[in-house]
């Protein structure tokens, strides 16, 4: 008899379980990360037939036309370059110690911006580029700097301009652990919750191209690939961080806080189901 | 620091196309910051552009208009390679100025 062991079998052979009883993969209630992604993606180019794939990235304005063309006047003369400008000299700025962001990530820290988040097996947990960010200045002797704030909108956004054009490349490794941060992420992007009992999907999923007052309300998929974003109405930029606590506090529910590793968690799922659609951050929204 | 403008300016035929994009704060005077208090209004008074001794483009601002502003105008004129003089002061007095090449 041949058997092909995964790790979860494995676990399960060790937990007495007998081989032959494990249920084949691909059952229904299997976790399937890759079928998850190309159905997510199926559903949006179902859903917008005349949005050319890669055009997600660009929110909202991949879906109204009027908006697509404010939009390229826009980016003529886009309004986070002050920003990138500040993360461009913070990043080559040494910290105290002489070392810097560059000695921190693979690359020196260029055009790398696509494979974060990704699953750290040492830790056990998922490692957002944020995160990985203040790690490294804590490393380094520095403060942590404030995950909402400028700052870190600015590395991030400076970090995301040298990575653009490149595919997201989110991977699951094959590890239990990975598996379920990525199954937390998913059910907290699916769970309702605050006072108006809306999830993360009902509007990214269910009505992105749809108006929410004067907004219009941007698809999840490649909704990460945009950030950090210079947003009018906060006048000023936001972090992936921003984002989610603000999305958050806007369905009048509890935010997080920052890097929550449910947030942590939600950002891998999300980024996940977007590999392969191109990094256009920074961004900017209305 | 750098400066907190930035300009762009294409000549065209008979005109030059001119995008600003200036770094300010904008303050209206109207708004409370975290502990409660109003922040002080903070505003550019004035922006001009200047072109070959003369203003091309001259803006009265007050506190209504944005955070970080954008100006986008076409004035007659304007060759490839010359200058463009762009200056703002504000209501506390600090100004900036930046000289480019129309391109």
């Amino acid at each position: 008899m041949v058997l092909v062991l995964t790790p979860l079998r494995l676990a399960l052979a060790a937990l007495g379980a007998l081989a032959l009883s494990v249920p084949p993969a691909g059952a229904a209630d299997t976790p399937d990360p890759a079928a998850d992604a190309k159905a997510f993606r199926n559903y949006f180019v179902r859903k917008f037939p005349n949005v050319k794939l890669e055009e997600f990235v660009n929110g909202p304005y991949a879906l109204n036309q009027d908006m697509h063309r404010q939009w390229e006047e826009k980016e003529q003369f886009p309004p986070y370059e002050f920003s990138l400008e500040m993360g461009k000299e913070m990043f080559a700025m040494p910290f105290g110690n002489g070392k810097g962001y560059a000695d921190c990530f693979p690359n020196q820290g260029i055009g790398i911006r696509q494979n974060y988040p990704y699953f750290d097996n040492k830790e056990g947990k998922v490692v957002t580029l944020e995160l990985a960010l203040n790690r490294c200045r804590e490393a380094n002797g520095e403060p942590a700097l404030s995950y909402v704030e400028d700052e870190m909108a600015a590395l991030t956004a400076y970090m995301a301009f040298t990575s653009r054009g490149k595919p997201f490349d989110i991977r699951i490794p094959d590890d239990p652990r990975a598996l379920e941060a990525y199954q937390n992420g998913k059910r907290y992007f699916y769970a309702r919750r605050g006072q108006l009992n809306f999830s993360c999907a009902t509007c990214h999923v269910q009505n992105p191209g749809e108006r929410m007052r004067a907004e219009v309300l941007a698809p999840a998929l490649g909704i990460l690939n945009a950030m950090p974003i210079y947003r009018s109405e906060w006048g000023g930029m936001g972090t992936i961080s921003r984002r989610f606590t603000t999305c958050n506090s806007q369905i009048r529910g509890v935010p997080l806080d920052p890097q929550d590793e449910e947030y942590r968690d939600l950002e891998y799922y999300l980024s996940y189901v977007s590999n392969g659609l191109p990094i256009s951050g920074p961004g900017a929204r209305p | 620091m750098a400066s907190s403008i930035r300009v762009r300016a294409i000549a065209g035929g008979e005109t030059t196309e001119v995008q600003t994009l200036i770094q300010h704060p904008m303050d209206s005077g109207f708004v409370k910051d975290a502990k409660g208090e109003f922040i002080p209004a903070h505003f550019i008074q004035e922006l001009s552009f200047e072109y070959d001794g003369r203003k091309v483009f001259v803006a009265d601002w007050g506190t209504a208009v944005s955070k970080d502003p954008y100006v986008k105008f076409s004035f007659k004129g304007g060759n490839k390679g010359d200058d463009l003089k762009v200056s703002w002061i504000d209501n506390k007095g600090e100004t900036d100025t930046t000289i480019v090449k129309i391109q």
